[in-house]
This record gives structure tokens, sequence and C-alpha cells, in this order.
């Protein structure tokens, strides 16, 4: 095995994390900074506008030949592999999942980083269900509020606050937590589907808000000096990279900043494999190169900026941490696996909606029935936002949507009504919270490996009795808005039926399974993503989220990487070691 | 070397479409009276005729406008199937492979050419000799297998994807539905139009708006 020149930092993966973290360290320190990339380079050309290659064959996502994780409902259940995309696309290549993500930027409620003395407090211990395990964050929002806002700028999210340092203005979300300032951009220009929503939200009683994306309103300079312009509202967002730069991706926020660097370098083609570490301290990782080749890359600090699954799965093959055992309780390392809940109601008009022209995040939303706005009688703890977005609709997708009084899917009856229905048909959607529970976690697979015969993670993964109850609440709220938009039939889709299915799109947001929080016991790494035995180990993403909040996660993973960063920075280089 | 086999369609249907040969060279089919022969990658031309058929029992060409023939699905599905998403270079083929739930989605080992050949022998070597009828007789007594799943899905991208993967002739199934094919910017039309339709009897593929010819996914060689 080649061993490789030493580097100071040495980061897994190539999105948004690990180049954040990148770019903050080279711009601030003297530190050299290795970023390992198992994919390729970016790509960004309006070649990739092809609905067929990016969207329904996710030429975009790692090659789930390759690798990919297994899955089973429970944990007597037998594990199978995931053998085609369904409930989640990893992205893969230089800029990750950043770079095909649809941009929806929303921070997290206040109650969320004290999730579990929040239920605790409002309802009592007795009240929640006992195999709930959500927890703390070990931060507060007030405490992330300016890395929040950070990322805003970085991005430069387009939106309209609704809570400026408690001020509650009118046109923003009411229910969201106080900002230091107003969004960085003003909202889009507004396509019809959700202005109707709005329109029916208000007249029933709602505070709608324009959903804050990270694809552009205006042309924008950030603080790093990155110039971005507006979106064309072509259409080809979610799934696809954004031919023009008005989307924000790692590859055109970040990297710019990082290719003239000396003491920056980013290695494609770099599958890393295991985190080598010797008494409590980790001196570096091995990785397979592109032609194969197996290396040492012997490194100071190594920090892990893969995808939320791909970061457990390096912990546990590398032995890091003690694998948590659902049945005892113990263990911390593959706990508080979270996914979302996509509830999503059809709504058919008799007027066209050009929804094949839009924008990953051009909408409205409600908050009234997310966070803490729930309340006792529903019967959930925590529901959704409610949006209605055109994130723009390819012919091959928006073909064969039919009311349920068409029995048939194939021959003349059918193609008459498809024709007729076509670009008629308008989804109000939930991205519901996911709490964590005892049962839902992951862990290595004993059966089935990678390309290199390394072994899989298996995701143990149900739907709990909450998740089914926020399905019937949120179908009927979104029924009655479906009502006063003025849309003829209604039809219930994809929601959380009796069991989790892996066939199904949920998001790209799963989480967990390193999750951050207060102490060693009840978490893997600590408030700052460092780890909490090996202190020159950090582990970043949505592995840290101890459970998932009704709202998109990039915008809250950029936070708590800025956080981490500045940690590093100001407290670690000059005094390595545990921070406290 | 397989023989090479070729699909006779009227020419008609595919008036100006840029296709790409078994080398992978673009080249401009513009037959302007009769038929033109085009050359099959991965189906006989006997299947070529049988899938074709029942693509056309799926999407119909009738009086609510052109169908799967038209628009040269058979085509377009010869070309997914010969390209990595035919042999699964895109799908987890580890074993070993068990029966799961529905939850867990197709767990088979073939794959979609062995899919497909083991679907063309349910539908029946005779079946483009059989009346429509009785070709959706045929049809409705495999529905629920995995191969008319592909088939009916493949069918609609065959209709509406970019002509560059040999299926939408002419943009037909664009015309059909009015839709514009990919347009760089929607920037003036956004917040109008509101409940009326924005479309395009003249749809342009994304070659013609970029400008230069894409290959599509199946093109890509191991």
């Amino acid at each position: 095995m080649e061993r490789l020149k030493p580097v100071d930092v040495v980061i897994v993966g190539g999105g948004w994390t690990g180049l954040l973290m990148a770019k903050e360290i080279v711009h601030r320190t003297p530190l050299s900074v290795l970023v390992l990339e198992r994919g390729g380079p970016a790509r960004q050309d309006a070649a990739t506008m092809d609905e067929l290659d990016y969207l329904i064959r996710l030429r975009l996502m790692q090659n789930i030949a390759d690798e990919t994780v297994t899955h089973r409902h429970s944990i007597t259940g037998r594990a199978v592999p995931v053998r085609q995309y369904g409930s989640f696309d990893p992205g893969t290549g230089v800029g990750g999942a950043g770079e095909h993500w649809g941009g929806v930027s929303n921070r997290y409620r206040a109650d969320q980083f004290s999730l579990l003395s929040h239920l605790r407090e409002k309802y009592g211990r007795e009240y929640l269900p006992g195999n709930l395990t959500v927890q703390d964050w070990g931060i507060t929002y007030d405490e992330l509020e300016p890395y929040y806002w950070r990322a805003e700028q970085m991005m430069g999210v387009c939106g309209k606050a609704g809570n400026l340092r408690g001020t509650i203005i009118d046109g923003g979300d009411p229910f969201e937590a106080p900002r230091s300032h107003e969004f960085p951009n003003p909202p889009h220009k507004m396509s019809y589907f959700p202005t109707i929503f709005r329109n029916a939200a208000i007249e029933l009683g709602y505070r709608p808000y324009p959903i804050p994306t990270a694809t552009l309103s205006q042309g924008y300079r950030n603080p790093d000096g990155i110039t971005r312009p507006g979106c064309a509202y072509c259409g080809f967002c979610s799934r696809y990279g954004c031919m023009i730069g008005a989307k924000a991706q790692p590859s055109n926020t970040l990297l710019p900043l990082l290719t003239n660097k000396k003491s920056f370098r980013l290695q494609t083609g770099a599958w890393v494999r295991r985190v080598i570490h010797r008494h409590g301290k980790v001196e570096g990782v091995s990785y397979v190169d592109a032609s194969g080749q197996e290396k040492v890359q012997p490194a100071n600090v190594v920090m892990l900026a893969s995808w939320t699954m791909n970061n457990s799965r390096l912990l546990l093959l590398s032995n890091i941490g003690e694998p948590y055992d659902a049945l005892s309780g113990r263990g911390t390392l593959g706990k508080n696996l979270t996914h979302t809940v996509l509830h999503q109601v059809q709504l058919f008009f008799d007027k066209p909606l050009n929804l094949f022209m839009g924008t990953g995040g051009l909408g409205f939303a409600i908050g009234e029935f997310a966070g803490d706005q729930i309340d006792r009688d529903s019967g959930i703890l925590r529901g959704s936002e409610i949006r209605a977005n055109t994130n723009g609709q390819g012919p091959i997708s928006a073909f064969g949507r039919v009311p349920p009084s068409v029995e048939v899917n194939w021959g003349p009856e059918w193609k008459k009504a498809s024709l007729n229905w076509y670009d008629k048909v308008g989804q109000i959607t939930c991205e519901a919270a996911h709490f964590a529970y005892r049962e839902n976690y992951i862990d290595l697979d004993p059966t089935y490996t990678d390309k290199l015969g390394d072994p899989l993670v298996r995701l143990t993964l149900d739907w709990t009795n909450h998740e089914k109850r926020q399905k019937a609440f949120l179908e009927k709220v979104m029924n009655s808005l479906g009502k006063a938009m003025g849309a003829q039939v209604g039809k219930a889709l994809r929601a959380a039926e009796d069991h989790y299915s892996a066939t199904q799109y949920q998001s790209t947001h799963v989480q967990g399974g390193a999750i951050m929080g207060n102490s060693p016991e009840e978490s893997v790494v600590n408030p700052w993503l460092q780890h909490w035995r090996i202190p020159n180990l950090w582990v970043m993403g949505g592995s840290a989220f101890p459970q998932n909040e009704s709202a998109n996660p990039t915008l809250t993973i950029l936070a708590i990487t800025y956080r981490a960063a500045d940690a590093f920075v100001d407290r670690y280089v000059s005094r390595p070691g545990a921070l406290g | 070397m397989k023989r090479r086999e070729f699909i006779t369609l009227p020419a008609k249907c595919l008036g100006g479409l840029l296709m790409y040969t078994l080398a992978g060279v673009p080249v401009r089919i513009s037959g302007a009276s009769g038929t033109v022969r085009l050359p099959l990658r991965f189906f006989t031309a006997n299947e070529a005729l049988i899938i074709a058929a029942a693509a056309e029992r799926i999407f119909p060409s009738d009086e609510s406008g052109p169908g799967a023939t038209e628009a040269g699905v058979a085509i377009y599905i010869d070309r997914q199937l010969a390209g990595p998403y035919g042999h699964d270079k895109y799908r987890y083929t580890r074993g070993p492979f068990v029966e799961s739930v529905p939850e867990h989605g197709y767990q088979g080992k073939a794959n979609p050419q062995e899919i497909y050949r083991d679907g063309l022998q349910k539908i029946g070597p005779d079946f483009t000799k059989l009346d429509a009828e009785k070709q959706d007789d045929r049809l409705r007594a495999i529905e629920g297998t995995t191969f008319f799943r592909m088939l009916r899905a493949h069918t609609i991208e065959g209709m509406f994807s970019d002509p560059m993967h040999g299926g939408n002739a002419n943009m037909i199934g664009w015309q059909l539905i009015g839709y514009p094919g990919p347009v760089m910017s929607y920037g003036d039309e956004i917040d109008k139009h509101y409940g009326r339709a924005f479309r395009s009897q003249k749809p342009m593929s994304l070659a013609q708006v970029i400008g230069h010819p894409v290959k599509g996914w199946e093109e890509e060689r191991n």
C-alpha cells in the first residue's frame, strides 16, 4: 500500500460540508487541506436538460451498482439491498447532492434544537411514546442564528422575513424563529399554481409565506465575492445541475474560492475505505484511487463529510465508537436514523398550470401545522410545513396523472384522459417531521457488500403510529386547501402507508447515525461536530441531526458546519484537543 | 458477429430525426416518402415489430392523436436495452437474490434485456398477427408482471423523451401535448399566463436549443 505525503487536514467528501470546511480552513489558516471525493469532477452544462437521463435514470447520482444500502422493517426482519433508487437520491462527484438539490432553504424552528426538553415540558414524560428517542442538539437556536445568517448570505437565499428580531412581519412566516436580518434577496416572481394556493390559504385564515430558496431571484454578489445571476425558471432544477449558476451549488459558490489556493488539493475518484486510528487518535485514511491502487493518506486531522449514511458507515467499518444496540439501547453509533415523511395530495384543475416552468423552491407554504403550532387535539406531536410549489415538471413524469375515476392505466381510454388532464394536476406537499425511535437505526449488513467487498450499511426503519396519524391529519388539511383552490378532485399520494417503502421517494434527507448532543453517553459528536472520544476526528453533515424537522436540511447542515469551522479555526488549531 | 437486424418504418413520421448509428455516429434521417430501414441494436426485426405492436396498444394512435408507432417507441426501447440500462450497469446486482416484500421493489436477478426476452415469449411470437382485441387480452393477462410495468413506463418515455434517445420522433409526443421542449429561460413568462396554457406548436429538442448534438446515456460504451 502506497503511503502518501502527509497533509494537515484530510476531508472525506467534496460536497457542501466538505468544501465549506475546506474553504474556511484554507482562507483562515496556513494548514494544508486535501479533499478526497470518490466521484468525478463537477459538470455544469446545459446538456443536462434532459428529463430521461437525469430525472428518470438519475444520471447525477451515485452508481448504486457499486454501493447501496440494505433495508428491513424490524430488528427481526431480513434485510435486502435497495437495488434501484427509490426513497432517496444520493449525489456523487464534486458538489455531491448539493449539485442536484432543489435549493429549498428554511431555517428550523427554535424549539427543534431542544426538542426532547420541549416535548417533555409541553406534554409530560408519560404522554410521549415509550420508544421515542428524540434528543436535544446541544446547541440552541440563538447560538446557531449567526451561522444561519452566514449560510444564507453565502448562497444568497431569497425570501421574506416573518420574524425580524421578534417583530412579526406581514408576508413572511410568522412562526419562524427570530432572524437578525432580512433575507439577502427578495422572493421570486410567482407562478400560477402557488399563487392560487396563497390566495386559498389567506381565505382560510392562514398566513402563507414564500418558500426560501437558494436559487436567486436576481443577480447577487456574496460576501466571498462570488457573483451569480438570477434564476431563469427553466424547470430543470431538482435532479439537474443549474446551467447558469443561479442555484447555489458547491461547484459555483465554494469551488472557485479553492482552486487557486496552493494549500488546497482536491482528489477525485478516491474511495475512502477506512479511518486509520491508534491510541485514541486518528492518523489518516486509506483509500482506493480511480485506477484501483490502495493508498494511505496520513493527516493530523480527519474530517468526514460524506453523505449521512456513509459517515456512519466509515466509522462502523473503522471500529470507531460503540455501535448502537437497539435491544439494550447501549451504544451511540448508528442510532436515531430518521428520514422525512412525504405526504402529498394531487389536485385536478379545469385550467392548465404551465408546470414545466419553475425552479426548485418556487412556491408558497404555510406553517400553521408544523413545529409547535400543532395542538394536542390533533393527536400528533409535530406536523409539517404545507407547500405548493412549481419545481418544473417534464412531460414523462407529468403525463398520465388522471383522477381516481379513471380506472385503466394504458390503452385508448387512459390516453384520452391523460391528454385531457395533462398539465392540470398540481400537488400540495408535506415533508413532515420524522422523530427518532429506538427501533430505527443504522448498522453494518452481515451479508451484502460493496464493489470492494466491504459490508453495506443496513437501515432498520419503519413508520410508527405517529407518522400514520400525521398522514390522516395533514391530508385533511391539504384537501381543504385544495377545495379552496377550486380543485375538482383530491387524491392522496405516496403518504406513509402501513410500512416504509424503499421504492417511494420521500426526500434525500436521511439523517442521524453519528448524532450531536450534550454528552458522549448519548451522542457521537459534540456540539462542534468533533468526535467525543477522538478529538482530531470531525464528523459533519446530516448524520449529526438527532431527529428530522419538517424542512429541508441543507441550510441547517451549512449552519452547523460554519459553527464547527469557527471552533476548529479559532480554538482547535492553536490548542488541539477536546473542545469543551 | 451477430447478423444486423433492421426495422422498417413509414418515413413520414421520422422527418429530420437525428439518430445514432451502431457506432455512435449521429445521422439525420429524412425520408420524404416511402419507408426507412433502421438498424436495431438489441431486438431482432420480429421482436421489434412485436414490441412496436404492444406499445401501440398501450399508447394507441387514434382519433385523439398520434401514438407509439409514429413516435418510434420501439426504437427508443431498442436503444435503451442495448445501452447500460439494458444490462443493469446502474443497478445493484450482487447476490444473494431473495424474494421480499413489495416495499423493497424489484429484487430479481434478470436485467431489462432478459426481462424483455422473457416477456416477448409471454405475449407470444404471433402477437402481431392478432387483432387489437386479442392483443389487449394478452397484455391484460400479464399486467402485473415486471415486464409489463417496464413496457408501459418505457412507452411513455419513448413518447415524451428528447428525440436524441430514439423515440418522440419529430417531437410528435411533445407536439401532442404542446410541451415546448427544454427552454433556456421562462424569465418573462413565469408570472404570466395564469390559468392559460403557454404552449408551443413547434417544440425544440435539446440539440436544437444548445446548438450541438447531445449523446444520451444509452450511447455510453464500456
